[in-house]
């Protein structure tokens, strides 16, 4: 970032940042905008979603949802935010007062902290970590801290449950998710997520879920990982509603509260800005090959315009995936404990560790076969391209075509018919 | 667990997925089965009354024609929570005739349940659509249908007749719900006891 803010000052200025005195004023400032802004849109994020999820999750019941505050119902979440902030602040006298105050801000710090290096868009992220994805499994490791020590403070049974079922769940689901990542990271051979979508191309047979069979099912037991490290159902066993009342939230009321609920939703950009980056080419442009844009960085003319149509891309790449997770939640029901315990160790780590080895094995067997060609996308003429557009077709575009026919014959077969009126 | 077993897990898993995820699709495709009750904004767009948009068997407020109360008591009876009060006299200038000099219900302690609507011989007490209510004290929330200074006499049932000229639904109760905005001078209320007190001794 500091390289970005020297270029812009230089160009838009004419000086040079790196002689001035009190330079770190300068960098600091734009720290905190940055992290200001970042913050905010996370927020928002969240705000909307919550509206949004409810507004799906009513379709999916046969009701309308919220449509009364603002136009559809957009202005909910403030409606809601405004609410929880006037409420008063309980903090139940029998708790562990100080550290029953601070647990939600250890869950918004794991959540915040996630967009230093999350990408939006083409060189678009507040910084550029060689080992982002790294960084990003450990900084969401924070969040388990919050929950525990929620439920730990909260001296109540309810919350130690949720608590404990929490650390149970988040530190279990690691080992599968940092496992089933490996893959994409074996495929782009990095850990930076700007080269991770670099090693991708913009048509879905270039993504990493549609290249080899093992990104496709590691694509899907990934996602899973992710669900249950997000908390989400069907592995929200740590805020259980019918056993647990609210798991670690139970004791919490007002903005406190409110906190947990952002973090939660706003988890939902993070977990699909992050599955959108491993395994669905990220912000690459259908279009614009790996050499054009190469071209450009050489001769230092990127179209303003690529910025935006890559941020529009990765957007809305993002959005679809959050509409899969509600549409997800709203579909399956709670696992139990042991349930949640035996998929993770007897069938993502097994299966994770087999589709690693595969995964490598397959790289070095596409470099004996087509040498230097071997990373990256490959153009349809090429044999690599013309394996990626088969599997594609096998893997991705059959099943669509197979899934929009049933959904329209599960609603012919109620007797219903397609009806988008009464929003 | 032996390995058919754990592939049938795996294909048990898949496939319900793929099962659930496209009958909850389908029904973004569908109709909701909600009905939106018209809002606020709706009946402001036509310039109407929320009230009057409501639908009309809506139990709103309780309205008392007393033209047609025939002073049977059978509402006050029917009320299981005593929100009815009636008090019924001898007319000071005609001692043969009786008069009503209190027809109340206290809005603030009704339930809405209709029960007194049932019993009533000529429909004099029916709900309306009236529904805002807001008030600073809950006692200003009683209905009063009879000035104290004009008792009400009863309404004499003509033989054999089954329809009864009813005031417009809403007409008498809607101006007293109105009287309520201004801020009233604080009406009596009625304690606990009173409330008991009275209802004994119309049990008897
Ligand atoms: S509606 Fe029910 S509670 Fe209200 S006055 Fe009638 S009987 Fe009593
Ligand atoms: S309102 Fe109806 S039930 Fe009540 S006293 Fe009058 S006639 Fe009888």
């Amino acid at each position: 970032m500091q390289e970005t803010l020297d270029r812009l000052i230089r160009e838009v200025l004419h000086e040079d940042p790196q002689v001035w005195a009190g330079s770190w004023v300068v960098y600091a400032a734009a720290l905190l905008a940055v992290g200001f802004g970042l913050t905010v849109f996370g927020a928002l994020v969240a705000g909307l979603t919550s509206w949004w999820e409810r507004r799906i999750a009513a379709r999916m019941q046969s009701r309308i949802g919220p449509n009364r505050v603002g136009p559809q119902g957009t202005l909910q979440f403030l409606a809601d935010a405004l609410k929880l902030i006037v409420k008063e602040d309980l903090v139940p006298p029998e708790s562990d007062q100080m550290l029953f105050r601070i647990a939600p801000y250890f869950v918004m710090t794991g959540f915040a902290l996630t967009f230093v290096v999350l990408p939006f868009g083409y060189h678009l992220s507040a910084t550029r970590m060689n080992v982002g994805l790294f960084y990003l499994i450990a900084v969401t490791a924070l969040v388990v801290v919050g929950i525990m020590l929620s439920g730990w403070a909260s001296n109540s049974k309810w919350a130690l449950f949720g608590g404990m079922r929490a650390a149970a769940q988040v530190v279990s689901y690691e080992i599968p998710g940092g496992m089933l990542a490996l893959v994409p990271i074996l495929m782009a051979g990095s850990l930076d997520l700007h080269e991770i979508i670099r090693a991708q191309g913009g048509f879905p047979w270039d993504w990493f879920v549609f290249q080899t069979p093992w990104g496709f099912i590691a694509f899907f037991l990934f996602f899973a990982t992710q669900l249950a490290e997000g908390n989400r159902t069907p592995f929200d066993l740590p805020e259980a509603e019918s056993e647990l009342v609210a798991g670690y939230m139970t004791e919490y009321s007002g903005i406190r509260f409110g906190y947990y609920f952002l973090a939660e939703w706003g988890n939902l950009w993070v977990m699909s800005a992050v599955i959108s980056t491993l395994f669905l080419g990220g912000w690459q442009v259908p279009f614009v090959s790996a050499e054009t844009l190469a071209g450009w960085e050489a001769a230092g003319t990127v179209p303003v315009a690529f910025y935006g149509v890559s941020t529009a891309v990765f957007v809305t790449k993002v959005v679809v995936l959050m509409n899969v997770i509600i549409w997800v939640r709203w579909t399956l029901p709670r696992i139990r404990v042991d349930q949640m315990m035996s998929v993770c160790w007897k069938y993502l780590v097994p299966i994770g560790m087999g589709l690693v080895l595969l995964a490598a094995l397959t790289e070095v067997l596409s470099f004996q076969l087509f040498g230097d060609a071997a990373k990256g996308p490959a153009p349809l003429g090429t044999p690599r391209g013309a394996l990626h557009l088969a599997f594609f077709a096998v893997a991705g575009a059959v099943p669509t075509v197979l899934f929009f026919r049933k959904i329209f014959r599960n609603i012919r077969l109620t007797g219903d018919r397609i009806d988008l009126t009464n929003w | 667990m032996p390995v058919s077993q754990y592939l049938a897990n795996i294909k048990d898993t898949v496939q319900s997925a793929w099962e659930g995820m496209t009958v909850t699709f389908s029904y973004l495709f569908r109709r909701p089965m909600t009905v939106q009750y018209a809002g606020p904004e709706k009946a402001r767009e036509k310039h109407e009354l929320v009230q009057d948009t409501l639908p009309s068997r809506y139990r709103g407020f309780l309205e008392v024609d007393l033209a047609i109360c025939t002073a049977c008591n059978a509402c006050e009876r029917a009320c299981p929570i005593n929100v009815i009060a009636i008090e019924i006299e001898k007319d000071p200038a005609n001692p043969k005739l009786r008069v009503m000099t209190r027809f109340d219900i206290d809005e603030g302690k009704c339930m809405f349940c209709g029960l007194c609507v049932e019993p009533c011989p000529t429909g004099s007490i029916q709900h309306t659509r009236e529904f805002e209510g807001t008030q600073r004290t809950l006692s200003n929330m009683v209905l009063r249908f009879v000035d104290p200074a004009k008792p009400a006499p009863p309404y004499k049932v003509a033989k054999g007749a089954t329809a009864f000229p009813r005031a417009v639904l809403g007409s008498i109760t809607r101006p007293l719900v109105k009287a309520w905005d201004s801020p009233p001078p604080p009406l009596p209320i009625e304690s606990a006891e009173e409330a008991m007190a009275h209802a004994a001794k119309k049990a008897h």
